[in-house]
């Protein structure tokens, strides 16, 4: 690969090349220490970058193709996965995937956005943009949830739902529409992760729940930096201008009471460690998992109504 | 099927006219069929194209006006208005867009919530201000139409909502798409308590709105040629890189795809709105007057 997917990341790669070059030397003169001070020297400029990172910057780490994606945190966190597919009515989506998981001892529903890694299965999976049948695989996924008592585990990340000729034929809007009410009103835990990239109406049509977490570098909006950059700048390349004014990052999003946890990303992003960062979702997952058990039905659909119904800024005058 | 049907009077549309798609010229070209109308002509009857039948947008008090009875209208929630939650600024602060708009549009916000009475069946009606802002959905929108649905549980008067808007507002940022998930919510608890919800979708219903609240109605209603759709036309053309189909997301494409209950004509709105709403209800059919 030539340009970084993350340019800001120059400075990292270029000691993360010299450790590798010196690594393949013999052992000798001086080897050692000069390794230490590279390593040190590499942890020093990831900190650096990493704590002055804008809005824009986080976007990109929040799409890089290193990032987890559903299927490995499954992979990571959980055992007797099943996958299944299909909504029953027009085709199997693999922009979402679904199934039934062990977590920690329990048998959980895992729903979540798949976007695929190589150009042949980011094709197949659209990219992580599902169409209607998706969302209806989700949703009939969460109803066998709802019946047989295990909570739904959802993870986040699309660019959004895709637009196409077929995809509003087959009523995207409906499907989006009809998840939300759904989700609102499913009486099982629902946990929400974003992990990546909360693309707008796409996104939330998975993000109803009684908790949502997100990942440090994480981003969720109405709509994308570039969309929103080409209609109120009429310049898609004031998408970092965009990204700014949208406020679309964890700690923007904790402010506005939008998501309940920030879950830590290692060092450099969680395409630096993906293995760290599955792990501490697994950690969030648990606590929240362990809190909401607790809880009879009715007391989750009273909370999670709360939860929503405040979320909002405007005043009343007169 | 309107043979039997009384001519009906037309409706005054209100003296002080509001701003909507009609110039105030002597003469208008329509849209449909680009024959020139009278103006005149053309709000007698409703902002329907007389030649062809193309409606033309009408404002959002005129929408009240034609389908609550006269009189014992009762305006809800009218102070609510959007703040700027983020500081947000493009070519322009989103406090002053703000401010033009509700001088522009005449109103606080991008939608309007009253109580009153459609053919004599109390109902709690929403209708969007296409007008503020291409009716875009920010807090405040949200806030109104949840409280909109809130009064009509507490009172367990029938929900309409009429929608016309382009989607969520982006000036919101993320607190714009979480009114699609605090209004849904809000009509779980509707749904629960059997109240009836008709959703009537008007030119142009896109993003947000359409992938919540207006397709979830008991009914969906829309009136004739009205754009509807989760993405806007040009985004999906970009995407696909080809034409898109001849009336592609239009109300009739979307009744044939099977998303819409009815394709109602402005004229006979408020007649089929009630007569579906008497059904639901339960209550005996009107008696026709001689
Ligand atoms: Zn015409």
């Amino acid at each position: 690969m030539c340009a970084l997917e993350a340019p800001f990341e120059e400075p990292i790669e270029e000691l993360r090349r010299r450790i590798d070059e010196l690594e393949g030397f013999p052992p000798g003169s001086g080897r050692r220490k000069e390794l230490k001070k590279l390593r040190s020297d590499l942890e020093k400029t990831t900190k650096e970058v990493y704590g002055r990172l804008t809005r824009w910057e986080k976007t990109l780490v929040a799409r890089h193709s290193d990032r987890p994606y559903t299927l490995e945190y499954v992979g990571c966190l959980m055992t007797d996965w099943v996958e299944i597919h299909g909504d029953r009515a027009h085709a199997d989506d693999a922009a979402i995937v679904a199934g039934m998981a062990t977590f920690r001892g329990r048998s959980v529903a895992v729903i979540g956005h798949q976007k695929g890694r190589g150009t042949k299965e980011r094709i197949e999976r659209n990219f992580g943009q599902p169409r209607p049948e998706g969302y209806r695989k989700a949703l009939r996924v969460m109803r066998m949830a709802e019946k047989f008592g295990l909570p739904v585990l959802t993870f986040v990340d699309t660019p959004g739902a895709y637009p196409g000729v077929g995809a509003e034929e087959r009523g995207q809007a409906e499907a989006i529409a009809r998840n939300l009410i759904e989700m609102a009103s499913l009486r099982v835990p629902i946990i929400v992760t974003i992990t990546g990239e909360g693309g707008s109406g796409g996104a939330l049509a998975l993000g109803v729940g009684d908790r949502v977490l997100m990942l440090e570098y994480a981003i969720y909006s109405v709509i994308s930096p570039e969309g929103c950059a080409a209609i109120l700048w009429k310049d898609q390349q004031k998408k970092p201008e965009a990204a700014e004014a949208m406020r679309l990052t964890a700690p923007d999003l904790l402010e506005l009471g939008v998501v309940d946890e920030i879950v830590p990303e290692p060092l450099g992003g969680a395409h630096a460690d993906p293995n760290e960062a599955c792990r501490a979702v697994g950690e969030a997952l648990a606590r929240n998992l362990e809190e909401l058990e607790g809880k009879s039905p009715d007391e989750l659909l009273e909370h999670r109504y709360e939860r929503f119904r405040v979320l909002g800024a405007f005043d009343e005058k007169g | 099927m309107a043979w039997f049907k009384k001519a009906k009077r037309q409706r005054p549309v209100g003296r002080e006219r509001p701003r909507s798609q009609v110039p105030e010229g002597l003469w208008v070209k329509c849209e449909g069929c680009r024959e020139i109308i009278y103006s005149k002509e053309l709000l007698k009857n409703l902002r329907i194209c007389p030649k062809c039948g193309y409606h033309f947008r009408i404002s959002a008090r005129e929408r009240i006006e034609l389908l609550l009875d006269d009189g014992r209208q009762k305006e809800l929630f009218a102070g609510v208005q959007s703040t700027d939650p983020l500081a947000f600024k493009d070519s322009k602060p989103y406090k002053d867009r703000l401010k033009s708009y509700r001088k522009q549009a005449g109103e606080k916000s991008a939608v309007i919530v009253v109580e009153g009475e459609m053919e004599e069946i109390p109902i709690v009606l929403a209708v969007m201000v296409y007008g503020f802002m291409g009716g875009s959905m920010g807090s405040a929108v949200g806030e109104k139409i949840t409280r909109a649905i809130e009064e009509a549980i507490h009172t367990e008067r029938p929900l309409v909502v009429v929608s016309a808007s382009g989607g969520a507002r982006m000036q919101e940022g993320v607190l714009s798409l979480m009114q699609m998930a605090k209004i849904s919510a809000a009509l779980a608890r509707l749904r629960d308590r059997r109240v009836p919800f008709l959703s009537v979708l008007t030119d142009p219903t896109t993003g947000g709105v359409t992938a919540s609240f207006a397709m979830l109605g008991d009914l969906n209603i829309a009136e004739p040629g009205a754009l509807i759709g989760f993405a806007g036309p040009r985004v999906i053309q970009q995407t696909i890189g080809e034409n898109l189909p001849e009336g592609f997301q239009r109300s009739e494409f979307l009744l044939q795809h099977g998303f819409l209950d009815l394709v109602v004509k402005r004229t006979e709105l408020k007649e089929t709105l009630a007569r579906c709403l008497r059904h639901l209800l339960k209550m005996p059919a009107k008696v026709a007057e001689s």
